[in-house]
């Protein structure tokens, strides 16, 4: 099936089977950012954004995409580097495996409540798994970037 | 993964119900328990394009399509206003944002899953599903029916006086549940909805007549053992059948102190 959508702000086309995932799509157009980790949808390393809002690569058919919007990280570096470096400062990346679906996440949680609390930015992300950390080194890291902005 | 020969996003309801009549065919909502399946679909069919995605909300109803995200329903204003929060409340652990933002009410509910947080949560309220060739028919009524060929288009809940508590045990959050409970008051008859037995959710009554004069704590806890007694519970995995037996004691009888202290519609 041939499917169109825009990606990262681009229009790109292809051909797909009928039970080809998203992700997978994606990764062959390049967007390496977005990975499987669990294959259960329960993870969040897939996530990406499909007109604005944050869904599961691995479990979104590629045709259900077809005249869609998405980003991935490759298209949002800008707003991801105003507080990728402040949880980098926690150590709170160690393998980095989940860090490109807990950015995605991120951004999706500050577009819709820029002025998060702790417990939104935990409830907000809690489908973001990391089995390096104890998710405080990230919790700290987006702390310190909404303290930067008001200072 | 389920393997898929073919994909229709179908133009009209009819289309989707006459391709549904064929059993290698399958309709999809968020596609998420779906997908773990290792089945083969023939053709998978997609109602994304019916406008089924829509909240709707005046004096007498809410009117829930089939394709609107749990998502959607547990940031919707109106429903947790009515509900006290019980709705978010049911939805909010369930795996991440993003994997709410792909399952639908529609999928949920169809599946009649055991451990399912949503069908525990609308069991408690008023509510009612609207089948393309079933009509209308109350969800209590649907959820111990067999799955067939029709198609579930929306999901109405009807605004009646009454008060709705939510709570589940989960031996981690986001997990599934060791046990699902709502707690309601829906003009004027109370009932406990219990799921994840587990079990698909069902509705127990207040037979005995234990709340008529007043949520007393000992009509509670009344209410709570008779509840306990008939509602069948199994071991698995996440808990045993004395532990979900003991927690659903636990989870009716608080469930009917917070109801006790919430004003109602």
């Amino acid at each position: 099936m041939e499917i169109k959508l825009k990606l990262n702000g681009k229009v790109v086309t292809g051909h797909v089977q009928p039970d080809t995932v998203l992700l997978d799509f994606l990764r062959e157009k390049g967007c390496l950012s977005v990975k499987c980790g669990c294959d259960t949808s329960n993870c969040g390393l897939c996530t990406v954004l499909m007109d604005a809002k944050p869904i599961l690569s691995c479990s979104t058919l590629a045709v259900r995409a077809d005249g869609h919007e998405i980003y991935t990280l490759e298209g949002l570096q800008e707003e991801a580097s105003e507080f990728v470096g402040f949880i980098a400062d926690q150590g709170a990346d160690q393998c980095g495996f989940c860090n490109p679906g807990f950015v995605m996440n991120t951004i999706a949680l500050l577009r819709e409540n820029p002025e998060p609390t702790d417990d939104e930015i935990r409830a907000f992300l809690s489908g973001n798994l990391c089995r390096c950390s104890g998710y405080d080194g990230q919790l700290r890291g987006i702390r310190a970037f909404l303290d930067s902005r008001k200072n | 993964m389920i393997t898929i020969k073919e994909y229709v996003r179908v133009k009209t309801l009819e289309e989707a119900w006459q391709l549904n009549q064929n059993k290698m065919n399958r309709i999809l909502g968020g596609m998420l328990w779906m997908r773990l399946g290792s089945g083969m679909v023939n053709t998978a069919i997609d109602l994304s394009e019916l406008g089924l995605d829509a909240i709707e909300e005046n004096e007498e109803e809410f009117s829930i399509g089939a394709m609107v995200s749990l998502r959607d329903l547990e940031v919707h204003e109106g429903l947790n206003c009515y509900t006290n929060n019980a709705v978010k409340n049911a939805l909010k652990d369930i795996v991440g944002v993003q994997f709410r933002n792909m399952a639908t009410v529609g999928g949920s509910i169809w599946g009649r899953f055991g451990f399912s947080d949503v069908l525990t949560v609308f069991l408690a309220l008023d509510t009612y599903v609207e089948l393309y060739k079933g009509g209308i028919v109350p969800l209590e009524e649907f959820a111990n029916r067999k799955a067939d060929n029709d198609i579930l288009v929306r999901l109405i809940v009807k605004k009646v006086s009454g008060k709705v508590v939510y709570s589940a045990m989960r031996n981690q959050s986001t997990d599934f549940p060791v046990l699902t409970c709502a707690v309601s008051n829906v003009n004027g008859t109370y009932k406990a909805v219990v799921g994840a037995r587990p079990a698909k959710a069902a509705v127990y009554y207040d037979k005995e007549n234990r709340l008529i004069n007043g949520e007393t704590e000992e009509a509670r806890k009344m209410f709570a053992e008779d509840v306990a007694k008939v509602a069948n519970t199994q071991s698995n995995a996440r808990g045993s059948k004395e532990y979900r037996t003991h927690l659903m004691k636990v989870l009716v009888s608080r469930g009917l102190v917070e109801l006790g202290g919430l004003d109602g519609n």
